[in-house]
Order: structure tokens, then sequence, then C-alpha cells
């Protein structure tokens, strides 16, 4: 193992990270923030409680994973895809680095920055509406997986994209709504049937479900199927990694 | 001085590289280098210089063939190999939001190497860099991003260097200072590729020289054996009436005649010491063989390209 090598790609993406802090921290904070100032305490205060907690901490668990999801995405995407739109990923494959080595450097850095963002907001959070955790510990195993295996989508969809438009397209078009329609501001109990169904075919309901109910105990579908979910998911992502890693796939031509 | 016991550092086999558009930019190429050479790789744009270093540096994959550095295949055992390889690309590739020491620390880990910053300062100051370590890559020239590359590409002390034009864009003084380096790098056994378009580059550096075109390396020579070729002239003699045959008092020069008749071609040899321009202007005057005029050419690079090709083909 080149531990130098990933030693050196961490520290490298964690200073590009430090260089950018407002964009990369600051502003989904303050978004966050203003979350909670209309939907917790001007909006939420009108809305009643969603099985009996009330609407402003209900949607904490959401938006924390929301922006996670986003932010992993991003940040793991842009971190691979600018040294291959710059070319100056020419030193990593000239390097006697093995690909699972350049993932833990990208991936660990991108996950590193969602983690610390995902506590950030959790503190944010708390200065508007009451929290409460109930099992810190599967808290924290839910923030480690969905930071890991989103960061790692992410670095796919960075090795993928061929252009900043397609970089863009996949968070916007395909994440962001999963995330708006995976009950992240609703229990699915408030749905008609039929998008109750639909909606059982969304993976980020699961992932949703779980770190919420590690905050209140209360859940869509069960915590274990959630922790399946993110588990078959972050497996899955491997496994197109190590596909990518054995022909170097829209890496080397 | 040099670590040359002959030791095979490089070979290529049968080389070949096809593009996923279908184009192929290299045709089963063989090549074989010692421990401590130079070799100059020339030719013309598109030839496939470039194709065929990122190959070995493991920046492109190979379609068929094999290369093996030291004895070990790029392949299978790419961490070896790769770790003894440093490559200057020839785009100006740089990270232009870091500093230069972030860069130049960055490169030197990616090589597994712990961080010697002692080192790192030795070589930026030999690169006339040091001044400029904090300073942003973005706001540097571009030939002083070309330093940057080459302290990133020595940054782990490679075995073999890879420059591909090394050259272009780049000042008298730069150019001066990487001849410096390189001439340093070899007396510590360093063996070192590099491409360029300048002949009189390849001339002052290399012990030898390939060339390539069409994805094919047409002939790789000794530089004194190339350069004899290199070096010829010809003396281009317009006559007044045709020339059926050769007269038996010029046979002695090495002579061509023209298809019309109208020209003798004499070929010679500005290398070496010639007294034979004057001897034959001396026997055209005696045989009374009238001309209106004449001219001398130097072959081109272009024309020993062509030369070869046509010898080789
Ligand atoms: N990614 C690619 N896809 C398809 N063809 C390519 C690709 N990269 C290079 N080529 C083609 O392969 C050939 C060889 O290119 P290469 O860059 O190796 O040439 P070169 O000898 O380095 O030329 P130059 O002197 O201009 O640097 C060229 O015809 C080029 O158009
Ligand atoms: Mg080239």
């Amino acid at each position: 193992m080149n531990f130098q090598a990933i030693r050196a790609i961490y520290i490298f993406e964690m200073a590009r990270t430090a260089r950018t802090l407002m964009q990369s921290i600051a502003s989904p904070v303050i978004s966050t923030s203003l979350y909670f100032v209309v939907f917790g305490s001007a909006i939420g205060s009108r809305i009643q409680e969603v099985n009996g907690v009330g609407y402003g901490s209900f949607i904490v668990p959401g938006l924390i994973m929301l922006s996670l999801l986003t932010e992993s995405i991003g940040n793991a995407s842009f971190g691979i895809y600018l040294p291959k739109y710059t070319g100056t990923i020419y030193e990593i494959l000239a390097a006697p680095v093995s690909m699972l080595e350049i993932v833990i450097g990208f991936v660990g850095a991108a996950a590193t920055k969602s983690l610390i963002l995902g506590l950030l907001m959790l503190a944010t959070a708390s200065l508007f509406v009451p929290i409460h955790i109930a099992h810190p510990f599967l808290m924290v195993l839910f923030l480690l997986l969905t930071c890991i295996s989103f960061s790692l989508f992410g670095f796919l969809i960075g090795i993928w994209a061929d252009s900043f438009e397609k970089l863009q397209i996949m968070p916007m078009l395909v994440i962001t709504p999963l995330v708006f329609l995976g009950g992240s501001f609703y229990s699915i109990d408030m749905l008609p049937e039929f998008w109750r169904t639909v909606s059982l075919l969304n993976p980020v309901l699961y992932l949703v479900s779980g770190f919420r109910y590690s905050f209140y105990e209360i859940a869509d579908v069960s915590v274990l199927t959630s922790l399946l979910t993110v588990s078959v998911f972050l497996a899955g992502c491997a496994f197109v990694l190590a596909y990518i890693a054995k022909t170097g796939y829209k890496l080397k031509d | 001085m040099q670590a040359n016991h002959e030791k095979i550092i490089l070979s290529v086999k049968n080389l070949s590289k096809t593009y996923a558009n279908g184009f192929s930019a290299l045709k089963n190429v063989n090549l074989e280098i010692t421990e401590g050479e130079i070799v100059a790789l020339l030719g013309p744009n598109g030839a496939g210089k470039t194709t065929l270093i990122s190959i070995i540096c493991g920046i492109l994959n190979l379609s068929s063939g094999s290369v093996e550095v030291a004895g070990h295949d790029i392949v299978k055992d790419y961490k070896f190999t790769r770790s003894k390889i440093g490559i200057v690309p020839q785009e100006l590739t740089v990270h232009e939001f870091e500093t230069v020491w972030d860069t130049v620390k960055f490169g030197r880990g990616l090589y597994g190497k712990k961080p010697d910053n002692q080192y790192l300062e030795e070589l930026l100051k030999s690169l006339s860099l040091w001044d400029k370590k904090d300073k942003k890559v973005m706001t540097l020239s571009g030939g002083m991003k070309r330093r940057v590359l080459i302290t990133k590409a020595l940054s782990h002390k490679p075995m073999i260097l890879f420059l591909d034009e090394p050259t272009a864009g780049v000042d008298v003084e730069l150019r001066k200072d990487m001849w410096e380096i390189v001439k340093k790098l070899r007396s510590n056994g360093v063996t070192i590729i590099l491409t360029t378009h300048y002949i009189e580059e390849a001339e002052e550096i290399a012990d030898r020289i390939g060339i390539m075109t069409n994805g094919e390396l047409k002939l790789i020579e000794k530089k004194t054996t190339l350069m004899q070729k290199l070096g010829k002239k010809k003396l281009i003699i317009e006559l007044k009436k045709p020339l059926k045959t050769i007269p038996a008092g010029l046979r002695k020069h090495n002579l061509e005649k023209s298809e019309d008749s109208m020209q003798l071609v004499y070929h010679y040899d500005t290398h070496k010491e010639n007294k034979g321009v004057s001897a034959f202007f001396d026997d055209l005057k005696k045989l009374k063989i009238q001309y209106k005029d004449f001219s001398t050419k130097q072959s081109s690079l272009e024309e020993i390209f062509v030369q070869l090709i046509q010898e080789k083909a």
C-alpha cells in the first residue's frame, strides 16, 4: 500500500477545500439556517406535529441528508473531474498508485468534508429547534455510510463526466428530486396509497428514514432495511469502481 | 562515471496502440535502451512520440505488445516500473491554484516517498525556482511552469526521465539550464528519453537518435552514424549541353546525372575535410564541360526523413 500517496492526495484535496471554504462549508450552513427560519420557525409552527415530533425537529435529519448527498456527490465528482479537465491527472496515472489508493485519497477527503458539514449543520439546527438523538452510535454510522457511499458515487460521476454539463446534470436531475421525494420534509404516511408505494422505490427514502430513526425512533421503513440499502449501494459503487480500475474506463484511452 | 554495464533498462516489444476512435497511432514498435543512455526521438507532428512515452509511463493503455522497465512488465508490475520513471509532459498541465511548493510536494508524495524538504529545496534552487516557491503556479510564466514540471518529475529521483518536447517555447537560458541538468543527471546514471523537433538539440545532447513517422520507429541509430547522413551536401551543376554519359575523367567523383542529362549532381560530406569540390571543378575545366550555373543544397531534416523512410520501405 502506497500510504504516502494516499496521504498526499488526501492533504491536497483537503487543502483545496480549505481554499474554497466559503462555497463548501459556509453556503450549505447558511442555506440550512434559512430552511429552519422558514420551515422550522415561521411555517413550522403552523404545521402539526409528525408522529409526536415538532415539524421543525422532524425535518432536521432529512435536511442534513439532503445536503450530505448533494455535497458528497458535488465534492467528490469535482475533485476527480478537475484534474481530468486540466490534464494534471497524468501525474496520478503515471504514479505508482493503485485505483484503491486513488479512491481512498479522493473519496476520503470528500467524505471528511461532508462529515464536517453534517456535524456543522446539526449544530446549526440545534440553535433553532429542539433536537433529540436517541441512538448516537447509529446516527454516526448512518452519517459515515452516507458520506462514504455518496462520495464514492460522486467520484464515479466525476470519472464518467466528460463535460461540466454532465457533471452538473446527475446531481440536479436525479439526486435533488430523489431527496425531495424521499421523505425529507414529510412522512410517507401523509401520502396517498399510490405515491406511498412509488416512494418505496426511492432508495433515498430508506436513508432518510433510517437516519431519522436514530434521532426520534420514528421511521417509514425498518432500520435494518435502511442499513441494508446503503450497504448495497456502497457495494454497487465499489463494484463499478473495480471495473474501472481494471479497464481504465474514461481515465485512460 | 556512468553506471553503464550495457544493462537494458527499457525494452519495448512489438508495441501497438489503437485509440478508442480506431486510429492506429503506434505500429509494432521495437526499442531497447541501455542504462545511462540519452535517446532523442525525432519525428513530425502526429508521429506517435507522445503516445509511445505515455504508454511506457502508464498514462495510456497499450493495445498489444509489451514493455519492460528494468526487467519488469509495466502492466503486471506497474508499481515497480512507475516508481522508476519521471515524466515531463509536452503540455503545460499544472496545478494552477497551488503554490509551487505544494505541487512539488504532492508530486513526490504520489511516488510513495517520505517528505524530504531539503532535497526539494536543492532541486528548486537548481531550477531557479526557490524564490518562487510560495507563489501560485498560475502567476508564473510558461517557462517557469515548465521548470515546475521538471522539478515535479525529479522529485522522486527517477532512474528514467522522459522529457516530451522540453524545449518547446522555452528561452535560451532555460534551454541551457535544461541541458546542464540533463548532463548532471546522466553523470548520475539516469537514463533520459526526450522528444524534440530540433535536430541540433538532438545532436548536442543525445547518444542515439530515433526517428518516428506514422506510428513507426523508422530507425534508431548512434548519433555519429546519423550525423554523417545528415551532413551530406549536394552540388548541382546546370549544364549548357546535355551529357549522354558521365565522362571517364569524372567517374572518380561521387556523381549523379539528372534524367534530362542537363544536370550533374555532386554529393559530398560537410563533416569530412573535403578537397573534392575544387578537384571536381578542376576536372570540369579540363574536360571543357560548360555550365550555366551551379547551386548547393544541404540535406534538410525533412529530406533525411523522406530518404530514411524510402530506404527502409
Ligand atoms: N486520444 C486520442 N484519440 C485518437 N487519436 C489520438 C489521440 N491522441 C493522439 N491521437 C493521434 O495519434 C497520433 C499520434 O499522436 P502523438 O501525440 O503521439 O504525436 P506526437 O509524435 O507526439 O506529435 P507532436 O510532435 O505533435 O507532439 C496523432 O495522429 C494524433 O492525432
Ligand atoms: Mg507529442
